[in-house]
């Protein structure tokens, strides 16, 4: 293969390296879904970088990659200048979920990867314990993760990642689903042991959509664009450890994160407006409960219409994700805009905040036939239709010459969602069948 | 440390002395290997065809046939074990290996398990001459096919299912095939596993006592066990021994369930995968005197060091290639197989028609058919009739938690319980009361698998939230409309999932239920179960054959329009999570 002769003198300098990484996920026939394209990164000694990105922007499939769990369709990823095809030593994975063994106590779990390497009993229980001190567990060793607290259990995560004295740390989401005051703890902690460097780890990459975890952690933050991903930008962050939240220049990264997260790209955005949308696109699953009570929200103070992202979604207890879907719906539909990390309503959103439940469906329905095309199409075939009704299958099947079965039947499922509040037309469940007729 | 894979150990000075425990444990565990090799020892003891074992109907043989049962029993549960853990982890690693295993289980599970009795005892025969070992063989082999189906099939779904984050782990921490299939694989399948254990052995009960009395060829040869012991009671219309016969296996069950189930469901509990500690369950005496004593400590280490040489043999294995590269290698093997298995299904059915044909011809066949279709109308009536009465019982039971809580033990064990026992029972009113054979022997089918439609009808009332219960007493919904709306919606998933075990039962039962003697009576029902008894008997080979196949063919294809697509409908509509 001629990658592997020139492998050497491209990724001398850096620990893990990504290059030219694609990623397309084969959907039956169709020519499949493009995940991740042309991705080149480089993990140099001593950094830490964190991807940031929304939900499916392939930032996870990006890490698996590096990982050695999956394989990417074309280009390669490397470690110390080696091809990495299958999980290498020297590389360890904190995961989102935890993944411990729940038959194992949390001794048993740390131990996991020294026994699969063959270390002998007693050095493996002496690493074990150090490992497990280290990351502050003492006293849990016998305890099983399901009398464990959830920073706990990533505690032993971590634990059970360090005792294979990685050379590089792989980080899934690791404080996503921790409560807010224990996944500070937890990262000032993992920090502290980095900048004393009491751990052997040269480089960690840390996948996350949160961005003041990204800003107080990283030294490097790579933004992922979706459909499909690839780099947007990289931002160094050039603060002192340990990290101040309050920070001027803490605040302003973040909201330069939250602008480019929020918004669409130039590009993309000049081509959305020359073309409207078509039939096949990914409609944010927003739900039509969180869209009205965020727009009732910045019609009120102390928003008045405009809004900066990240105040808005602190006071409304909204996580960067769900936020970003609601915006993403809000601009599609003409309810509002974005720029400068600001939100703003659009006349039509003032109007909808304003009006009583039957006008705002009336707004809704108007703008959902303008901006969804699969709104419209059926809409437009049931009228055309003598009997104003007709089987979900024959619009699943044009959705599918654009997407994923799972894609479709989501995109579907949405649409119809959106089409029931708006009244726009009745969907059978059991049948399967979609009509004018409102029982 | 290396306890993981045994029992564990708690590392108190105090416990390195020997327990009290100790005292019990050890003259039970060396009582136990004697008796074994007792009762393996008569296993192989020379017999000829035409001979008779005598049985006493004296009840102080009683413990000496309960220990010969047991044996069997144990021993089909070891061969289900082994099987099914191998013959899961073909299905689940090998996507070809799936293609052709599954299918063929799911034809397995609906053979009558009597039907393989009939079919195999020839062959085990001519296995061991003039040994009894041949006879042994089949009537362990018969119990073996009532557990391991459902057993491989738990084992197969639990290796699917494994979470693909703690398959990821593995990976990442670099645990070896081998490792990570004892390591991850199996533990994570315990739970399930344990849990199909108990619901075979169950149904094993009644298999073991159909199967120690082999009718073929003419000849009755009857294996010293409790099913013979019974055997011998209905040939001399002798009551009082069918009495001692129920009472020796109700200890024996309770035996199983105390020594066996009750210790091993309460230790896999910490196999659950699940986020939050669930209802502590008291630890059985028999788990606390394992855990306590230290013979089994020792047990444990050697189970813990055998774990750990297999790994490190496993790591000293060459790392299997990648298959992904190959792909184009990788699709034509695709084809072939798929062609090599059509061939052979088409292979197959040419050699079958040509069989029937030779040896029964095809108006047997469509008569075998009408039979078959007089025990579905028999089936079918049952259910509906057992439902009709067990499932107002059923949710008055279920409405009332504190009683619920009480009665489910004595139902599991009404299930567990051999009806088969009771059948000389009923057969002998039949026969004192001349009522009519046809409709009175019916309802032994469901003697034994209609507390699985009262179990599972408790359980779903149990789990239908109180909310909706409040809800519909605010709403002043009552009677009729209360049934219509709330109850019989809220319990059908778990009436459908009791209604196909009490019909799977009842095609089995047929075998034994349609025929049946008392002293010199015989009184037969048509229907296909007494066809295949009748040809057992006479030992006509392909019309065994034939009746299994249809007997087969009804079980599939009402598994396949009917139960299946009611459990669909269950799954999807009227699921309460």
């Amino acid at each position: 293969m001629p990658a592997e002769t020139t492998l050497a003198a491209d990724v001398g300098t850096g620990l893990v390296a990504a290059h030219q990484v694609c990623k397309t996920y084969a959907t039956g026939d169709a020519p499949g879904r493009h995940v991740l394209e042309h991705i080149d990164f480089t993990l140099k000694e001593g950094e830490i970088v964190a991807i940031l990105g929304k939900s499916g922007s392939g930032k996870s499939t990006f890490l698996r990659i590096l990982a050695g769990l999956t394989g990417p369709s074309d280009g390669f990823a490397s470690y110390r200048g080696r091809r990495i095809d299958d999980p290498v030593s020297g590389i360890a994975m904190v995961f989102q979920s935890f993944a411990l063994f729940p038959w194992l106590t949390v001794l048993g779990n740390v131990e996991l990867g020294l026994e699969a390497q063959g270390v002998a009993p007693d050095e493996r229980h002496r690493r074990a314990i150090a490992a497990i001190d280290l990351i502050g567990l003492d006293g849990f060793e016998s305890a099983y993760p399901k009398e464990l607290s959830g920073g706990m259990r990533q505690r032993v995560g971590f634990a059970r990642a360090l005792v294979v004295n990685p050379d590089v740390l792989l980080l899934d989401e690791p404080f996503s689903q921790l409560d807010v005051l224990t996944a500070e703890t937890l990262r000032g902690d993992v920090e502290d042991l980095w900048r004393d460097r009491r751990i052997p780890t040269k480089g960690i990459i840390l996948v996350s959509h949160n961005i003041e975890d990204a800003v107080f952690l990283a030294d490097r933050i790579i933004v992922f664009g979706s459909d499909p991903g690839c780099i947007r930008a990289d931002i160094p962050v050039p603060l002192p450890r340990p990290r101040d939240q309050a920070n001027p220049i803490f605040r302003s990264l973040v909201d330069q994160v939250y602008t480019l997260l929020t918004t669409v790209p130039g590009t993309e955005a000049a081509k959305r407006r020359a073309e409207p949308i078509g039939l096949g696109y990914r409609v944010p699953d927003a739900s039509i409960q969180q869209l009205t009570g965020l727009l009732e929200a910045l019609s009120q103070p102390p928003y008045e219409g405009r809004a900066d992202l990240p105040k808005l979604a602190e006071s409304e207890h909204l996580s960067t994700d769900d936020l970003m879907v609601l915006v993403e719906t809000l601009q599609l539909l003409g309810l509002a805009q974005v720029g400068g990390g600001d939100i703003e309503m659009l006349p039509a959103g003032r109007a909808f905040a304003a009006a009583d439940l039957h006008n705002r469906k009336q707004i809704f329905a108007d703008h959902l036939r303008r901006a969804v095309p699969l709104a419209a199409h059926i809409r437009r075939v049931l009228d055309e239709r003598p009997g104003h009704s007709a089987p979900e299958g024959r619009f699943l099947a044009e959705l599918e010459d654009y997407l994923s079965e799972e894609e479709a039947s989501q995109v579907f499922e949405t649409v119809i969602n959106w089409s029931r509040y708006a009244e726009l037309f009745a969907y059978d469940i059991d049948s399967g069948v979609l009509s004018l007729e409102n029982p | 440390m290396a306890e993981r894979w045994g029992l564990p150990i708690v590392a108190w000075p105090s416990r390195l002395r020997p327990s009290v425990w100790d005292g019990i444990a050890l003259p039970l565990v060396f009582g136990a290997l004697i008796l074994l090799a007792w009762a393996s020892q008569q296993m192989g003891q020379p017999f000829h065809t035409g001979e008779q074992l005598p049985i006493s109907l004296d009840p102080g043989y009683l413990p000496e046939y309960a220990l010969r049962t047991v044996m069997r029993m144990a021993l089909a549960l070891v061969a289900s074990l082994v099987f099914s853990i191998v013959y899961a982890a073909a299905a689940a690693k090998s996507k070809r290996a799936e293609k052709l295993l599954i299918p063929v289980l799911d034809v397995l599970q609906s053979v009558p398990i009597l039907g393989f009795l009939s079919i195999t005892v020839t062959g085990f025969v001519a296995l061991f001459p003039g040994r009894l070992l041949g006879y042994e063989c089949a009537a362990i082999f018969a119990i073996f096919t009532s557990q391991a189906w459902n057993m491989t099939f738990s084992l197969y779904q639990s290796f699917l299912g494994v979470p693909h984050d703690l398959r990821e782990a593995a990976r990442m921490y670099h645990l070896s095939p081998w490792q990570s299939f004892w390591q991850l694989e199996m533990p994570y399948a315990l739970p399930q596993l344990v849990w199909n254990m108990m619901m075979s052995v169950s149904g094993g009960w009644f298999f073991v006592v159909a199967s120690e009395a082999i009718s073929v060829n003419n000849q009755t040869v009857l294996l010293p066990g409790i099913g013979s012991y019974i055997a011998v009671a209905i040939d001399h219309r002798n009551l009082y021994a069918v009495g001692y016969a129920i009472a020796a296996m109700l200890v024996l069950i309770l035996v199983y369930d105390q020594l066996l189930f009750r210790p091993l469901l309460a230790w896999v509990q910490r196999f659950k995968v699940e986020t939050i500690v669930g209802e502590e369950i008291e630890p059985p005496w028999f788990l606390v005197m394992v855990q306590r004593a230290r013979v089994f400590h020792g047990m444990a280490r050697l189970f813990g060091l055998m774990a750990q040489i297999s790994g490190h043999l496993s790591r000293s294995l060459p790392a299997l290639p990648r298959p992904a590269r190959r792909r184009r290698l990788g699709r034509a093997l695709d084809i072939a197989w798929a062609v090599v298995l059509t061939g052979g299904a088409v292979a197959a059915l040419i050699e079958i028609a040509h069989f029937v044909r030779a040896e029964v011809g095809w108006s047997e066949v469509g008569y075998v058919f009408v039979l078959g279709a007089i025990t579905l109308v028999r089936v079918v009536v049952l259910i509906a009739l057992a439902a009709a009465f067990w499932v107002p019982i059923g949710v008055w039971i279920g409405l009332r938690p504190r009683l619920a809580r009480r009665i489910q033990p004595v139902i599991q064990f009404l299930a567990a319980f051999p009806a088969n026992l009771f059948f000389p029972i009923v057969v002998s009113l039949i026969v004192v009361y001349r009522l009519n054979p046809e409709i009175w022997l019916s309802p032994l089918m469901i003697l034994g698998t209609q507390w699985y439609i009262l179990f599972n009808v408790i359980a779903g009332t149990l789990a239908l939230p109180t909310d909706y219960l409040l809800v519909a007493g605010n709403l002043g919904v009552r009677n009729w409309l209360w049934w219509r709306r709330l109850v019989l919606p809220g319990i059908f998933p778990a009436f459908v999932t009791g209604a196909v075990t009490a019909s799977g039962g009842s095609w089995n039962a047929s075998i034994v239920a349609e025929i049946a003697r008392w002293g010199g009576t015989t009184l037969r029902a048509t229907g296909i179960g007494a066809y295949i008894a009748t040809e057992t008997e006479k030992g006509d080979f392909p019309r065994i054959a034939l009746g299994i196949t249809v007997l087969c063919i009804y079980v599939l294809v009402l598994n396949r329009l009917v139960w299946r697509r009611l459990y669909q409908l269950a799954e999807e509509r009227l699921r309460l999570d």
